[in-house]
């Protein structure tokens, strides 16, 4: 607070005046008058807002759940079927054994015709990929260039081994997915096509070409699947899809495309190398051949929740319009005030 | 040096506390003792024993910081906040591996944020900055005792002992011991506007011997000591002495000149500075004014901390089950989830010490939900209430032509306090009346003249004609009318005096012709105003001390006493001769001045004139003048005293005028007497030449008495009747008397036709009796006794009639107030005027006013709202929740400690219904609206870690989570805080019962932030689970590609970013193309954001890299999820909108659907009667259970 300096106006008034009056400017902005719509939920717009949201959601959900009907999907649960019953309970012993016979033959009917291309997914179970240490424990420096092998810090403890870095470092490479899946088609044998499972700017950008594959799954204890050290990692394809790391605990994951038609009632047969360990923590494996609609897999979820919004609108414009017409009270009528009284409650 | 002068206000201290006590205390024996040891070397600047005295410079500076401590103490108070500190830490444990994001996207924001509120204080420290330097650059001339002269210097470089040269209309640079003037008895005329607010001037006297040193030569030799009091805040006191020529001489506040006031009327006067920069008076008093905050605001602060406390407890929550899944990893000899290799890990995730890494885990857990807390609240908020007082500054509605004064928000911190005031309470003089006073009525042995009308007559009339309206509708008007019309032809300010009797010198001609005469000599000579002959137009303008004085002239200029000159030892009039009918030139010699004290409440003054008579020539207050008449003349009393009372219902302040003629023997005894009561040095002086004055001040020949109006300012009653209608209470808080004030209290319907005023008093035959045996226990005793039997009455009355419809009104007058306000009746007082629907308190004092104020403020706990224009209504500013002064023409003083500056009271009703009805309703808004997204955001996170075993793994890549709060949805919810209306300017006006929803907090409370809070939790869930579900995990796009966690991040952001802003879409009422700009443009950056983003190299947007342009947009799922997921998560809350607004209207969406439906164009003022109708039997209803 100074009293020392006081403004030029009240030093001299009448001066000052002449000069130039204190008087605000006038515009629409500073006097709070700019032109502005102002939406008022009258029961017009209630209704039409209902009403709008009921008519675009109900044909959407519709839609989806049409396209979600007419993709094919097989899903086979393989993870108890394929431990022999000798085992009993004692999967685990059976898992980590490398004694034992992991193959296992699965036979499936495909339900319906069956469109190329048919995706072909591994959908684990409980399987934490989201976990702060798991996401975390890889080196992107090291995935995309050979200069960066050394660039480990945050791959312990698979980062390092006796004879140097491990390439791919970290716990996602790690424990790499090891199943594999033969698929034949009475007893010919259907090609599993790699190609274009992994996000292109994954290969091009994110795994380089010059990076091999060095001293992985070479010591201690094994993890999951070994990598051909022959093939740079900007082509190791499921190493690719595997790394990118699932959101939820249940996730399915691209294990190739077949690209032939199949149709109804074949049966196909499937043999799988059970390798991966997911008993230990009591997960499921799945293996899924889908096809794919416009918009992609099979998901009833999206069209039934767009269904029952819509669904929810219409009937809140129907609850709206009778309450219009069954008692036309008029809107802003002050005998429905409520909330002011005069002896305020104290805050 | 800031240390200093940081103090916390003590009542003591408040300047208009400290201007009750007594001025003259007699305390020159302390001199050189303990607070009185300043001694200063008069024009002896070499002197060695001046040189040891270290007194401080003259540079002033008010800045809160200086270059080298502006970083460090600006951080110092950013980080009081609670949630700044929150923050730090955060940015700090962010380093360790503990942190489940990278330091840097925490540390950014904090910073901008940190930043943003430091460059404001720099900005507001920069512009006090450049006035300082403004102040400390003037000009002033020293005098050098080398070369005789004076030389010009700056303000700064001045030092105590320095003898300066002030000019006229300068201001003072220091506190300045007066030593001579351009007068040859040294005195001078100082404004002190900037000090008191007072307009008026102030006579300066200098030490007679020190008046004939009148050119710089004189000082050739001048040597001199000043003893004195330290440097005080006190304005009203000063004690020294000056050693001069060997002599002791005792100095007063008489010689000293303060800095910041300024010299007037006076060519030039020497002094010697005596106080320097910050030891000045003025610099002194310059207290940082208490800050206040609004209750809004503190009730925010709730709010975090119950966000705390959320974030506390789902850490907690998250923490327990990281430990029990962590634990689990290790079974019986056996690794669980062996992919996370539990068998070689950090203590982090360790299954063997799962209690341990559980703790540290409630550590990342509650730097992870750390977006619960809203990180830009404060300085959002800061921001928003910046731009709501432009907006406040700037209102045209609010720009008073007159003055040239636009409303001033001084304080941005209480702008949604504007919203909530539940009690006004108001200063009469000069905030609802002008303070300009016109003369209007006199009465003149016994003969009543003027016919003018006043404001409060017409209202008078209006009552009567309410009830009667055929009767006296012609006899009383039309004496107005045809003042109106001479009015038109010529206006003369302090003059309204209409009665062609005595007007244009008809006077002469009347029976009483002599005693009009003395009356209007007496109203011409007897006071203290200058005058100021315009030389040009030979106009004559007077310089009063009071605009009450001032009229008196003016009306003896009009009826031919024109008051022209006036010297030290005489006054002269032009003055109409009735026996001549002429005009003469008459000059009086002017003996002795009387002056006027509120303890005396009269002046007079002691003149000879031409005929060499002695005149004592009177005018006071009827309290006390009537006493003073002398046994014999009581010609007319009774009808003087009649008419008194007539002016006192009618508004005006009456003054008695008398006089008496003093034989020559009397008179010079009397002096003798009085000389020496004046020149003791006793402790008791005062009460002497009280005493000496009071006999020569007896005997005294009525003339006549005169009424000023103290006029009603423009718009008053109308603004008092809309305030009303909003249900503010008003209380009046005034000086005058009763009747005035119960009769301004009709003139502005504050007091209305049908209510029933209940009047506590002490003004009964008891108590008068015993003040007259003089015993004051028993006076306490019993008048405390009355007041509280007054007060159970007034209640028990009250509580009689509850069931009809009349309305109270409250007058006290300032003794009873002292009683009321006691510890014991404190609460029943207030009981009974919360009830009453206004209260006026009469007689009051500037102490008084504040204790009310504060036991408004403490008794109701609602918000109150003082508004003020004087010096005397400082404490009352300060004390209410907001204090609003009137900037108009008595000064800066209570200008100064107020919140908001307007120019006049009717301004107060837009300040009010308007700005403060807006701004309330926009930071409530925007507050409930800043959890709501937090916390809708921050579940999310909640959510997904549910998923990820509580792991602490964000589900947003880092730069999404910390641009959130900054970027994408931050614009618009300022666009909310400073541009949203729910009804126009000119609705908010006429539906005034809307100000209520701020009054009862109806937008903030508990209910509303509960229920936005709510709103926010089940966004999160709608968007977490419809999001996860809808996108895995079948392939989201027809090529079979899978959402992953990159992807499935990015979808869920959009779909909250989405749905925050299409909620504030939703909720806003006002759309103009800022808000469309900044709520489609934060939805639209987010996608700009992704795509730059995404295009830099992997290395930078890690998780983000092409997420957009190569995984989601070509996913038809990821479009049609997040129409989903908006859609749902809006509908839950236009659903309530839309039956709430059906079944359970506000008052504002009342008033909205009238207007969008047409029919508030018509004239329907039938809503708010229906509502008040209403309104009264909720109200009587709710009473039983109130009390």
């Amino acid at each position: 607070m100074d009293l020392g300096s006081t403004d030029g106006a009240s030093e001299s008034p009448s001066a000052a005046a002449k000069k130039h009056s204190k008087k605000p400017k006038y515009s629409k902005f500073t006097q709070q008058e700019l032109p502005a719509c102002k939406p008022i939920l009258t029961h017009g717009w209630v209704i039409t807002a209902f009403v709008s949201v009921g008519v675009i959601f109900i044909p959407i959900g519709l839609a989806s759940l049409f396209a979600s009907e007419r993709v094919v999907e097989i899903v086979d649960r393989y993870d108890k079927d394929c431990v022999p019953s000798t085992y009993g309970n004692d999967t685990l012993a059976y898992i980590q054994s490398t004694q034992t016979n992991k193959t296992c033959i699965r036979s499936l009917t495909v339900p319906k015709q069956m469109k190329s291309p048919i995706y072909i997914y591994y959908q684990l179970d409980n399987f934490y990929q989201n976990h702060r240490r798991y996401v975390n424990s890889r080196s992107d420096e090291q995935l995309r260039s050979k200069a960066y092998e050394f660039d480990t810090d945050d791959c312990d403890p698979e980062s390092n081994t006796d004879k140097g870095p491990i390439v791919p470092c970290g716990l996602i490479a790690w424990s790499l997915f090891n199943d594999t899946y033969g698929f034949s088609l009475q007893n010919k044998v259907l090609q599993v096509s790699k190609k274009g499972i992994a996000w292109k700017s994954d290969q091009k950008h994110k795994f380089g070409s010059d990076v091999y594959p060095k001293n992985f799954q070479s010591s201690g204890l094994i993890g999951g699947a070994k990598l051909n050290k022959s093939i740079p990692l900007s082509n190791q394809v499921d190493l690719i899809v595997w790394m990118r790391t699932a959101a939820l605990p249940t996730f399915r994951k691209l294990y190739g495309k077949i690209e032939v038609d199949l149709e109804a009632n074949q049966k196909i047969t499937v043999v799988i190398q059970n390798n991966y360990n997911t008993y230990s923590f009591g997960g499921k494996k799945k293996l899924v051949l889908s096809t794919t609609s416009w918009f992609g897999g099979k998901n009833d979820f999206l069209g039934i929740a767009y269904l029952t919004v819509g669904g929810l609108s219409l009937f809140m414009a129907i609850s709206f319009i009778l309450l219009y017409v069954v008692k036309p009270r008029p809107l802003g009528d002050p005998s429905l005030l409520w909330n002011i009284n005069p002896v305020g409650h104290s805050n | 040096m800031s240390g200093g002068r940081k103090r916390g206000i003590r009542f003591s201290k408040l300047y208009s506390f400290s201007c009750l006590k007594s001025p003259f205390s007699n305390e020159h024996s302390q001199i050189g003792k303990k607070g009185y040891s300043r001694v200063v070397y008069c024009n002896d600047l070499d002197n060695q024993e001046a040189a040891q005295y270290n007194y401080c410079g003259n540079y002033v500076s008010t800045t809160k910081y200086t270059a080298v401590n502006f970083i460090p103490k600006s951080l110092f108070e950013q980080f009081r906040r609670v949630a700044n500190i929150y923050f730090l830490v955060v940015a700090c444990v962010s380093f360790s591996p503990l942190a489940p994001y990278s330091a840097i996207s925490v540390l950014a924001p904090l910073v901008v944020v940190i930043g943003a509120t430091m460059a404001k204080e720099a900005v507001e420290d920069w512009r006090r900055r450049k006035q300082d330097i403004e102040a400390n650059n003037r000009k002033v001339k020293v005098y050098d005792n080398k070369s005789g002269t004076v030389k010009e210097t700056r303000w700064k470089k001045l030092r105590v002992g320095d003898l300066v040269k002030v000019y006229k209309d300068e201001y003072f640079p220091s506190d300045l011991l007066l030593l001579s003037s351009s007068y040859e008895d040294g005195i001078c005329y100082v404004e002190t506007m900037n000090l008191d607010g007072e307009t008026n001037l102030k006579l300066k006297h200098s030490l007679d011997a020190t008046a004939p040193l009148r050119d710089d030569k004189s000082f050739q030799n001048f040597k001199a000591v000043i003893k004195c009091e330290d440097p005080n805040e006190d304005l009203y006191s000063f004690v020294g002495t000056l050693c001069y020529d060997g002599q002791e001489l005792p100095l007063s506040l008489q010689q000293i000149l303060l800095r910041d006031s300024k010299l007037r009327n006076t060519d030039y006067v020497y002094g010697v500075v005596v106080f320097t920069g910050h030891d000045t008076k003025v610099m002194q008093n310059a207290t940082d004014p208490p800050s206040k905050r609004s209750k809004i605001e503190r009730k925010m602060d709730k709010i975090v901390y119950i966000l705390f406390s959320t974030l506390v407890l789902i850490s907690f929550i998250g923490s327990f089950f990281f430990g029990v899944e962590t634990k689990k990893d290790f079974h019986r000899g056996k690794y669980r989830r062996w992919y996370l290799r539990p068998d070689n890990t950090t203590v982090f995730y360790d299954p063997k010490r799962a209690s341990l890494a559980a703790f540290l885990h409630f550590l990342t857990g509650l730097l992870l939900y750390g977006y619960l807390i809203p990180i830009s609240l404060y300085v959002s908020i800061e921001m928003v209430k910046v731009l709501q007082s432009i907006f406040i500054n700037q209102d045209q509605d609010m720009y008073a032509e007159e003055t040239d004064r636009p409303a001033h928000a001084r304080t941005s911190n209480l702008n949604e306090e504007l919203g909530q005031v539940h009690t006004v309470l108001s200063d009469k003089t000069g905030t609802l009346t002008c303070n300009s006073m016109e003369f209007v009525k006199c009465s003149i042995a016994g003969t009543a003249y003027g016919r003018g009308m006043t404001e409060v007559e017409r209202a008078l009339t209006r009552r009567k004609e309410d009830r009667q309206p055929e009767d006296d509708f012609t006899s009383e008007d039309l004496p107005r009318s045809t003042g109106d019309g001479l009015d038109s032809g010529k206006s003369i300010k302090g003059f309204n005096f209409r009665d062609e009797r005595i007007m244009n010198g008809q006077w002469v001609n009347l029976p009483h012709s002599d005693v009009i005469q003395k009356f209007f000599r007496v109203l011409a000579i007897c006071h203290t105003a200058i005058p100021d002959v315009n030389k040009e137009t030979g106009e004559i303008s007077y310089e009063a001390e009071s605009p009450d004085e001032a009229s008196f002239v003016i009306a003896a200029r009009e009826l031919g006493f024109e008051f022209f000159e006036r010297t030290q030892t005489s006054i002269s009039l032009h003055e109409l001769d009735y026996e001549t009918g002429k005009k003469v030139d008459r000059s009086y010699k002017l003996l002795h001045i009387l002056e006027f004290s509120s303890a005396r409440k009269r002046m007079s003054v002691i003149v000879r004139n031409e005929e060499n008579q002695l005149l004592l020539l009177c005018k006071g207050a009827d309290s006390v003048m009537f006493e003073r008449l002398s046994e014999k003349e009581r010609l007319f009393e009774a009808e003087t005293k009649e008419h008194i009372k007539k002016y006192a219902e009618a508004g005006l302040r009456t003054l008695v005028v008398a006089y008496r003629e003093i034989g020559v023997e009397e008179y010079r005894q009397w002096e003798e007497e009085f000389l020496m009561a004046k020149t003791s040095i006793s402790e008791d002086r005062d009460e002497l030449v009280d005493a000496a004055a009071d006999r020569i001040e007896g005997d005294l020949i009525l003339l006549g008495a005169t009424a000023v109006e103290d006029k009603l300012q423009k718009g008053v009653p109308e603004c008092i009747e809309k305030l009303s209608n909003a249900q503010i209470n008003i209380w009046v808080l005034t000086g005058d008397k009763m009747e005035t004030a119960i009769n301004i209290g009709y003139a502005c319907s504050l007091l209305r036709q049908g209510m029933k005023a209940i009047v506590i008093t002490l003004d009964s035959p008891d108590i008068n009796a015993l003040e007259k045996q003089g015993d004051k226990e028993a006076i306490a005793k019993a008048s405390s006794e009355s007041v509280g039997s007054q007060i159970r009455e007034g209640i028990a009355q009250i509580d009689s009639v509850k069931e009809s419809s009349v309305t109270f009104g409250l007058i006290i007058d300032g003794k009873s107030l002292a009683f009321a306000l006691n510890k014991n009746l404190e609460k029943s007082f207030l009981d009974l005027a919360t009830k009453c629907a206004s209260v006026i308190c009469c007689r009051s004092s500037p102490k008084q006013k504040a204790l009310v104020t504060r036991l408004v403020k403490m008794g109701t706990g609602k918000t109150t709202l003082s508004i003020g224009d004087g010096a005397n209504d400082v404490g009352m500013l300060q004390e209410a929740d907001i204090g609003v002064g009137i900037s108009g023409v008595e000064g800066m003083q209570a200008v100064m400690s107020s919140d908001y500056a307007i120019a006049q009271f009717r301004f107060l009703e837009r300040l009010l219904l308007v700005h403060g009805h807006w701004c309330y309703r926009r930071i409530s808004m925007m507050i409930c609206y800043f959890f709501y997204k937090n916390i809708a955001f921050g579940f999310t996170l909640f959510w997904f870690e549910a998923y990820a075993s509580f792991s602490g793994q964000p589900a947003y890549n880092d730069w999404y989570m910390s641009f959130y709060n900054v970027f994408f949805t931050s614009l618009p919810v300022i666009a909310l805080g400073v541009f949203d209306q729910d009804v126009s300017a000119r609705l908010c006006l006429k539906y005034p019962m809307l100000y209520q929803e701020g009054v009862q907090n109806i937008l903030f409370s508990w209910s509303r932030i509960l229920g936005w809070m709510g709103n926010g939790f089940i966004s999160s869930m709608i968007i977490f689970f419809f999001t996860s579900h809808s996108t895995i995990p079948q392939a989201f796009r027809n090529d079979g590609q899978v959402v992953d966690y990159e992807v499935f991040g990015a979808t869920m952001y959009t779909c909250v970013v989405w749905a925050v802003n299409c909620q504030m879409a939703l909720s806003i009422n006002y759309f103009t193309w800022i808000q469309h700009l900044f709520i489609w443009g934060s939805i639209a950056f987010w996608y700009i954001f992704l795509v730059i983003y995404g295009s830099l190299s992997p290395t930078v947007s890690t998780t983000a890299y092409r997420v957009l342009v190569e995984a989601c947009a070509p996913s038809p799922f990821y479009w049609l999820a997040t129409v989903l997921v908006v859609v749902s998560t809006l509908l839950p809350y236009f659903a309530y909108r839309a039956f709430q607004t059906r079944f359970r209207p506000m008052y504002h969406d009342i008033i909205q659907i009238r207007r969008s439906l047409g029919s508030e164009t018509e004239a329907s003022c039938e809503l708010p009667l229906r509502v008040e109708d209403k309104l009264y039997h909720l109200k009587e209803r709710l009473r039983p259970r109130e009390s």
